[in-house]
């Protein structure tokens, strides 16, 4: 690690304030910064917990009936706190890493570091959920932006992720062998107005929606309506742990199983 | 009656856990010398250059800055020693490289260390080495073992003539009889396979401080090693230059090794030297990405095998070539493993009258391999076991029949690769195994699974394995530069305690509680009155350490002669003090009796006697009760064993999950049952995860893509099933005291063609022809194999 100041403010705005400075960044869970840190590949000036900003930290019910899981929400606190109202989305942290990572690491770390195997983002833009930061609010559609990057400015905080809720979802992670993160993540949401389906850790541009499945679905929400569909290979990543025909095809068994799953 | 006192056969719970369970262990990382530094290795990020500029200049400038060293720093003082030499097929010694400590006009691969800089702490140390300027000219990286040996490849190393260390040929003389018996077989099965490259990984990371007393001029290194005699006579002697008496190796707990600690590594001989010439105590310890590219790895074969049989179905021959990767330099017993621990044993547990071994082993720019848990013996068995269940199905004859049939069933049993078997039960152990593994209900459970739509496989393997590795005058003759004896003193004390030094070394075996279940067994004495001190050159005799399953067949023979020495002199005190004929004295319970008689004397009346020798016969004898026994055996042991895995595939995605093993083994005698328990359950779960998970990849410019747990697959709980184990078919050991076997590697060597072959049957059943997949059998290789 190279030298950094360190902050831990208790309020939004003072979290804001000590983001201002230079080269400043925010620290969540440090599961995946503290890492990157101690192989001296980033060198922040200075980190800013979000750790004791208790505003950031709940989940809710929204007005609207949408679920709001606060930015500094741990995995863990998502796993028990979403069960009754967004079982999948709670089953989907509940297999996030192991327990240290799931007490530690938060939602709005893993959107706002967007790791192209990462889970939350296919389960934020399967239920096309709204990003709310402390400036805006950024629909998941126009969230995800590519490989480890998002519509965040810098110094930006995630204070909030609101989840409409779905009739029907499930969450199907292929574990890549080593990492356990996802080879390929398929989540698959049924909405009054149609299915969304979001797959993660296949595509060489991050998670995308898959949306052939998707207007499948929303005719007829079966696991025969996909059993035909094929994905192309073409952008999937391919790595010592899969090819991109292996990825392209996994999309296809994931979405399958999402569906005769979801519940 | 042994479990009165914890004897031979009892499950004593592991005393040593208690301190590694509770945070009381003191490993290296744990010692801190008063005064210490602490040392950065900068280290190459190409596989393969010419150093045209290594400019410490601001380095040295930088706060807490010590001494930065390179290579030149390193011009006087040896290379890093080569511990086995191999002799080729045309009768020359291998080609051996020099391995300088730091890198001396060239680097060879990820990882190999250009220039190190002691600081005041470890940060300064790494600021400070990210501030030395390098230059590399960047050279071809040679990585493909066959394009290495390329008329036009570039050589790794400029002074050798090629990239071959050795082109070795076993038994040489058989060559021709192997040809002819292959060209005139009624069948042959051929299979060509890889043997991936694996990393260790020892939960512990490497450390080394090293200290210089200047008072004394006494060097003390503590080191995470599995052998602290061997690291002091291969630094000492060939490196730096330190007599024996004026250095102290000290490897105190070690939190695992699996081969790689075995091995003297450069950053033990910098921190020694390093320590006097900056005249401070000087500590490394690697991080886990560090270890990725500094610790020796392992396996990395690529094999071709033939299998010849007549029509009846006898084996009759069986030919193999392979290439050997060696990595950048020759690690310390780099050559004996793909040679003697290897070629040895071909034969398996079968009667082939005619084998002929081929390997050449190679340089690369990648890492060296060294000895991995097995060494060579899981090399053997993947490549035979897999080749006789190609051959069982290519003659669509049952697997278990087909090994049976050729079984060696008649001991000793003198192999044409030059070991002799002293005893075994093949027959019985797979006897034991159908069994346990219940093997006649396979049927009704792949149907079972076939319901759910998965795909079941059962997969089977027996294995032999030499072990207790040891003759010294034997592997003297096959090129070792070390003997392979092991040591013991037994220290009785006053009042009867007993402590026992051994050159052996534990780092996750039980020595500490197997070691005093045979001495409590041989004076009737509890285990808790015996003290096991291992791991200290100061305090232990020369020892060659723990490897290759030898600690309780070659250390704790040592440890019977020098307690039968003790226990001899102690009757002579005795008779004395019971003033009977020493030929009448009985020990038995921790009582020594006259026989006819109802005199006796206790244990410890006769040990106090010893120190307070006032009643003694010191005409006959000396005082103190104290011995030391060197034990170097006539051959080496051969535990061997049959082992069951069944799989289920998932057809959609190539997954596969065990779900059941069965590992039946002939261990010999056995001191503790439940430790050897564990080092199979151990050995299977590491043979597990080289069958599924492990691979270590470079990529065609010799970087290393799987250097963290990121891509490399370490096995885990959930990847393994509940495994069944018995070791109740026994054959002891002819040659040595105990009749034990050894038990370390086992798991190991005999579970990755279990779980291969698995697979295969799995696919087979599902109607995919698919002959083999290489390790690790993931789930992309399963998919890609079966929609071929
Ligand atoms: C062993 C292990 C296994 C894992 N397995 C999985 C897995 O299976 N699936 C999976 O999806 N992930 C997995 N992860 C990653 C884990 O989910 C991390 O918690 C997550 O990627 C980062 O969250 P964090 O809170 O720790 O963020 P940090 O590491 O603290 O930060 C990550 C990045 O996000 C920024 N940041 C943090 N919080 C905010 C915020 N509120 N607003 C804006 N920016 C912010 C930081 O500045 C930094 O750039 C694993 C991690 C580990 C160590």
């Amino acid at each position: 690690m190279y030298a950094f100041d360190f902050e831990r403010p208790s309020t939004l705005a003072e979290a804001e304030k000590a983001l201002a400075t230079e080269d400043a960044q925010a620290l969540g869970g440090g599961q995946t910064l503290i890492p990157t840190l101690k192989q001296r590949l980033a060198m922040p000036s200075k980190l800013v917990s979000l750790g004791a900003i208790d505003e950031i930290k709940g989940v809710r019910k929204g007005d609207d009936g949408a679920l709001c899981v606060g930015g500094g929400a741990t995995h863990a606190t998502v796993a028990r706190e979403a069960a009754a109202d967004y079982p999948a989305l709670a089953a989907l942290a509940s297999h996030i890493g192991d327990p240290a990572v799931r007490n530690r690491g938060t939602i709005g770390g893993s959107i706002a570091n967007n790791d192209p195997a990462a889970c939350y983002p296919a389960a934020v833009l399967g239920s096309g959920a709204t990003v709310v930061t402390n400036k805006r609010e950024i629909a998941a559609d126009d969230y995800f932006t590519g490989l480890f990057e998002t519509a965040l400015d810098e110094g930006e905080i995630i204070t909030e992720v609101r989840f409409p809720i779905p009739e029907k979802a499930n969450y199907q992670k292929f574990e890549q062998p080593a990492s356990r993160f996802a080879l390929v993540g398929v989540f698959v949401a049924k909405y009054a107005d149609g299915v969304r389906v979001a797959v993660t850790g296949a595509s060489e541009g991050g998670v995308f929606r898959w949306s052939e499945a998707e207007a499948a679905l929303s005719g007829a929400f079966s696991a025969d309506a996909v059993a035909g569909l094929a994905l192309s290979a073409d952008g999937m990543m391919s790595d010592l742990h899969g090819s991109a025909a292996y990825r392209a095809h996994l999309v296809g068994v994931m979405t399958r199983r999402a569906v005769e799953s979801a519940g | 009656m042994p479990k009165d006192h914890e004897g031979i056969g009892a499950s004593s719970k592991r005393r040593e856990d208690v301190r590694f369970l509770t945070g009381a262990g003191n490993y290296t990382d744990d010692i801190n010398v008063n005064g210490q530094a602490y040392v950065h290795f900068l280290r190459s990020d190409v596989a393969h250059g010419r150093l045209t500029k290594v400019d410490t200049s601001e380095a040295e400038g930088m706060p807490g800055v010590i001494r930065v060293f390179t290579g030149a720093d390193f011009e006087g003082v040896g290379g890093l020693p080569c511990g086995w030499c191999v002799t080729d097929r045309h009768g020359q010694p291998m080609q051996e490289p020099a391995h300088p400590v730091l890198a001396q006009g060239k680097v060879r691969h990820v990882g190999d260390p250009i220039a190190a800089v002691v600081a005041e702490t470890a940060e300064q140390a790494r600021d400070a080495a990210e501030a030395i300027e390098v230059d590399i000219e960047d050279l071809p990286a040679v990585v493909d073992m066959k394009a290495a040996l390329k008329d036009d490849a570039t050589k790794v190393h400029d002074d050798l003539s090629s990239n071959l260390c050795y082109d070795w040929g076993f038994v040489e003389e058989n060559r021709e009889a192997v040809d002819k018996a292959i060209n005139e077989a009624a069948h042959v099965t051929t299979l060509e396979l890889k043997n991936q490259r694996l990393v260790a990984n020892p939960m512990e990371p490497r450390v080394a401080v090293g200290d210089f007393n200047r008072a004394t001029g006494e060097h003390t290194l503590y080191t995470t090693s599995q052998n602290p005699h061997v690291i002091r006579l291969l630094m000492g002697a060939f490196v730096l230059g330190i007599p024996e008496h004026k250095l102290r190796v000290v490897a105190p707990d070690v939190g695992g090794g699996f081969g790689s600690k075995i091995f003297h590594y450069a950053e033990e001989a910098f921190c020694t030297f390093a320590a006097k010439a900056v005249n401070r105590p000087v500590k490394w310890t690697s991080s886990r990405s560090e270890a990725f590219i500094s610790d020796a790895h392992g396996r990395d074969h690529v094999t071709k095998i033939e299998l010849a049989l007549d029509k009846d179905n006898n084996f009759t021959a069986i030919r193999t070539e392979t290439y050997a990767n060696m990595g950048a330099y020759l690690s310390t017993f780099a050559p004996s493993v793909p040679t003697w621990l290897h070629g040895t044993l071909m034969a398996g547990n079968y009667k082939t009258p005619l084998i002929y071994v081929n390997v050449k082993a190679v340089f690369t720019n990648t890492v060296p391999v060294d000895a991995y848990r097995g060494a060579g013996r899981p090399e053997a068995t993947f490549q035979l076991e897999r080749v006789i269940d190609k051959a069982a199905r290519e003659l669509g004859v049952d697997p278990i029949a087909l090994r049976r049939q050729n079984f060696v069933t008649e001991f000793p049993y003198a192999t044409p690769v030059a070991v002799e078997y002293d005893t075994g039960d093949y027959n019985g152990t797979m006897d034991v195994l159908e069994k346990m593994a219940d093997l006649s209900g396979f049927e009704a459970r792949r149907k079972e699974s076939e319901a759910r739509g998965k795909l079941r496989g059962l997969g089977l393997n027996c294995y032999i394995e030499a072990c207790g590795i040891a003759p010294s005058q034997l592997v003297g003759q096959l090129g070792a530069r070390a003997g392979l004896y092991e040591s013991a003193t037994v220290r009785v004390n006053a009042t009867g305690g007993i402590v026992v030094m051994t050159g052996s070394h534990s780092h996750g075996q039980g020595h500490e509680t197997t070691f005093p279940q045979v001495i409590a067994d041989m004076i009737g004495i509890d285990a808790d009155m015996v003290e096991i001190e291992h791991g200290d050159t100061a305090n232990t005799p020369m020892g060659m350490g723990t490897y290759g399953s030898r600690s309780i067949a070659v250390g704790g023979s040592a440890m019977v002669r020098a307690a039968e020495k003790v226990i001899n002199k102690a009757k002579k005190i005795a008779a004395h003090l019971m003033e009977a004929s020493e030929a009448d004295i009985e020990l038995k319970d921790g009582q020594f009796s006259v026989a006819g008689t109802d005199k006796s004397v206790a244990w410890g009346d006769v040990t106090l006697a010893a120190y307070v020798p006032h009643n003694y016969p010191l005409d006959e004898i000396e005082p103190g009760l104290e011995e030391t026994a060197f034990y170097d055996p006539s051959n080496f042991t051969y535990p061997a064993g049959a082992y069951a895995c069944e799989v289920e595939v998932d057809p959609e995605t190539g997954k596969v999950e065990i779900k059941r093993f069965a590992a039946a083994d002939d261990f010999g005698n056995i001191i503790n049952p439940m430790i050897v328990d564990g080092q199979v359950h151990g050995g299977i779960g590491q043979g597990i995860g080289q069958a599924l998970l492990e691979n270590c990849v470079y990529d065609e410019s010799g970087q290393i893509l799987s250097a963290s747990f990121m891509d490399y697959a370490m096995p885990r709980a959930d990847d393994v099933p509940f495994y069944d184990v018995d070791h109740s078919s026994q054959t002891p050991c002819t040659h040595n005291p105990l009749g034990v076997k050894g038990c370390g590697e086992a798991g190991a060597i005999g579970s990755p063609p279990a779980v291969v072959n698995a697979v295969i049957d799995a696919l087979h059943s599902g109607g995919h022809k698919v002959d083999h997949i290489d390790m690790p059998v993931s789930p992309a290789r399963v998919w890609a194999a079966m929609n071929a």
